[in-house]
């Protein structure tokens, strides 16, 4: 049966997305290969592909590793934090998207619903890990109900029809949060104190290490970082698992993939149950971040938006491409404003030009990279970097 | 015989709905208020009819689904507000001759501009997608972040204001219930589109290569018409709409902010997954439902209201899985 997948995956280099495809089929056959190593065993024998990509992301991950002492300051490590917690929430949109062919738009509805399920407890007065945890557990069995339910009534039909309707979804659970204010806190969302160990003040250790306190935040950011890592390396071994491989096969022809006596709503459904659920556990922890949840903070359609950007410019259907996008977008997000600032400023002779690089304007340029993208470079930027084609 | 019965009753069930709806709002709201909501609902299915029948069309013909449709929305809204400044005279004269005349030229301009756009949306960006539907939709939804900054960074991100003229400021009274006077403009103009529409799709020749297109687009090239060029056509008809539907719709709300397209791509989207996908009348009756239902809902359960029209297509999707008036399915 494997084989049969496999060549599947083969034969569909006319498809859509062969381009950005063939780049990780190839090698994946998780019953061909099996090297001895332990570093080849916590990537699922799915290496990044290439010596400069390889490099590239065993530097990004030690800056991110080391990110409190290399960027001390509150910003910046705020910017760290929002990096890790992206790079699981694109990284389980990439299942469905990059992976499998599904668009969904509501996936920053379960990155909500998870943020909201620990604020909810914290701010109801719940106190320490427990809470933390039952939040987190409650989120997300309520995300993987939702998906469960989707799923089944929608991914029978076709692609478009079902990204239509997790787009009237996500709005509708948008319109919830604002509007049942006893639970949610409406528009002004919910403010909570997090466990002892997580707040500013607290220090584990008298005297600073390496010029660095070891404050709440910076536990708080490393508990964002292990958790981040340890979900995507799960996510790594599920893409390059037997049921990764009928995932990807359905992207390049559901027909034969059903043909051959796979249940293909079943699959596409459980994928969405995984990434609701992922999602979910990322909003947990953007909730224990901040120290807040709202609707503007993980339900808006922007975050959306921002969703489509890393994804597309890292490079769909690689999972490394989630890291690699997260980093990118997120920096401009926070640092292309004050590029396009100074720039605004040098050209405030011509109204025009100074208005298009207003700092308010960077997702107008990452809006036309976007469009770049797609046009010319499909597989994008990991996808490109491994190269095989 | 009642299996007859049922059959029948299928098939016209979708018809009697949006009757069924007015008729059972009478009683729950009582005639005063349901007189003026029930104005105020046709009002605003028209405006919505002239934003999604576009986009239903286009995606009848070639299967695009595009997702920039509501940035065409906000183009023709902000080139209203160019075009109505410098015709502020005409605008405050009491006249009603001089009033209708500044509409119609932001209209005309309206259209022109976002069909005009269109065209280069078509050519630049639609074009490289046909027949890749994951592409499509990543690309439109790119295209619609950029023309959105645009419209932001040419008009400012402030929401400008857009007085009504003023002959069409005031209220008409009907018994006891009050309709304003813009309310009636926008549904005569609502409904001249909608009849026009529907004239050019059954009496014209191109109408009927539309038409067969939408049913089955390799027969139709078949027959030796070039689809491409029909399509672009459509594709300029269909964006010019949804530009008018902005200036209407932006006039109606007397000002136009940047989240004019967004609060309506959704709304649209439910008329068409409603509608059917690519079903011109699905898309009328659609349209008219869901601007019923936003209203009635809205008088009887405001904390529902925002809510509501989701609610309404998850009903109608769980009777009629494909929409109310599902077309030939083809790929």
């Amino acid at each position: 049966m494997a084989a049969q997948i496999n060549e599947t995956l083969e034969t569909a280099a006319g498809g859509e997305l062969a381009g950005a495809a063939l780049g990780t089929t190839v090698s994946a056959s998780p019953t061909t290969r099996r090297s001895g190593s332990w570093l080849s065993w916590i990537v699922s024998d799915d290496p990044p592909g290439r010596a400069l990509l390889n490099v590239t992301l065993l530097v990004l991950l030690a800056v991110l590793l080391f990110a409190p002492f290399l960027f001390p300051g509150t910003k910046a490590l705020g910017v760290a934090s929002r990096i890790c917690i992206f790079v699981i929430l694109v990284a389980s949109y990439d299942l469905m998207l990059g992976f499998t062919g599904i668009v969904s738009f509501a996936h920053t509805m379960f990155f909500g619903i998870g943020a909201y399920g620990v604020a909810i407890m914290l701010a109801k007065g719940w106190v320490g890990w427990s809470a933390v945890l039952l939040g987190a557990v409650a989120g997300a069995v309520v995300s993987m109900l939702i998906a469960a339910v989707i799923g089944l009534l929608s991914l029978r039909l076709r692609t478009i029809f079902f990204s239509m309707i997790t787009l009237a979804v996500a709005s509708f659970a948008q319109i919830v949060a604002e509007q049942w204010r006893n639970l949610t806190g409406g528009e002004d969302g919910l403010t909570f104190s997090v466990p002892a160990i997580l707040k500013p003040g607290f220090r584990l250790f008298p005297d600073p290490v390496m010029g660095v306190m070891i404050n709440g935040r910076v536990i708080t950011y490393y508990i964002t970082f292990g958790v981040s890592l340890v979900l995507f390396l799960i996510m790594l071994r599920i893409v390059n698992s037997p049921f990764g491989l009928v995932l990807r096969a359905i992207r390049e022809n559901e027909f034969r993939v059903e043909a051959m006596g796979y249940r293909v709503v079943a699959y596409r459904t459980w994928v969405c149950i995984i990434s609701a659920v992922m999602a979910s556990l990322a909003g947990g922890l953007m909730a224990l971040v901040l120290g807040y949840n709202g609707p503007d903070a993980t339900l808006s359609f922007s975050l959306m938006i921002d969703i489509l950007l890393m994804i597309v410019i890292g490079g769909m259907g690689t999972l490394y491409g989630a890291i690699v996008g997260s980093i990118i977008v997120v920096l401009a997000e926070y640092y292309l404003q004050n590029a396009l600032n100074a720039m605004s400023g040098a050209t405030s002779g011509m109204p025009l030009m100074s208005a298009l690089l207003h700092p308010d304007r960077w997702l107008l340029w990452l809006g036309i990279l976007f469009v770049l993208i797609v046009t010319f470079l499909p597989q994008g930027v990991v996808g490109r970097l491994r190269g095989r084609r | 015989m009642s299996r007859q019965w049922i059959g029948q009753l299928n098939r016209w069930a979708p018809y009697a709905l949006t009757p069924l709806v007015v008729v059972a709002a009478l009683p729950a709201i009582g005639p005063g208020p349901w007189v003026t909501l029930t104005v105020a609902g046709l009002t605003m299915g028209v405006m919505l009819f002239m934003v999604a029948s576009g986009l239903t069309l286009i995606f009848g013909l070639m299967d695009v689904l595009n997702f920039a449709h509501a940035a065409f929305v906000a183009v023709g809204a902000y080139i209203a507000v160019t075009v109505l400044q410098p015709l502020a005279g005409w605008t405050n004269e009491l006249s009603m001759t001089l009033n209708l005349a500044a509409l119609l030229v932001a209209l005309v301009a309206a259209a022109a501009a976002s069909g005009a756009l269109g065209f280069v949306f078509e050519r630049v960006v639609i074009r490289q997608v046909y027949g890749a539907p994951l592409r499509q939709i990543l690309i439109t939804i790119g295209a619609l972040t950029v023309i959105e900054q645009l419209v932001i960074a040419i008009w400012g991100p402030q929401a400008l204001p857009l007085p009504k003229p003023v002959m069409l400021r005031g209220s008409v009274f009907i018994g006891s219930s009050s309709i304003e006077t813009y309310r009636l403009f926008a549904l005569c103009v609502g409904l001249a589109v909608a009849l026009a529409m529907h004239l050019f799709l059954t009496r014209t020749r191109l109408g009927l290569v539309v038409r067969a297109g939408v049913e089955d687009r390799e027969m139709i090239q078949a027959l030796g018409y070039h689809i491409r060029r029909v399509f672009i056509g459509v594709f300029m008809a269909g964006t010019a709409l949804a530009g008018m539907g902005g200036m209407m719709w932006a006039q109606y709300q007397a000002v136009v902010g940047s989240q004019i397209g967004d609060s309506m791509t959704i709304l649209v989207f439910i008329i068409l997954i409603i509608g059917g996908l690519g079903s011109v009348g699905g898309c009328f009756i659609g349209a008219i439902l869901v601007g019923l239902t936003s209203n009635y809902v809205g008088f009887l359960a405001p904390k529902l209201a925002l809510g509501s029209n989701i609610l309404l297509m998850a009903l109608i999707l769980l009777w009629q899985p494909r929409g109310l008036f599902p077309i030939t399915e083809h790929h």
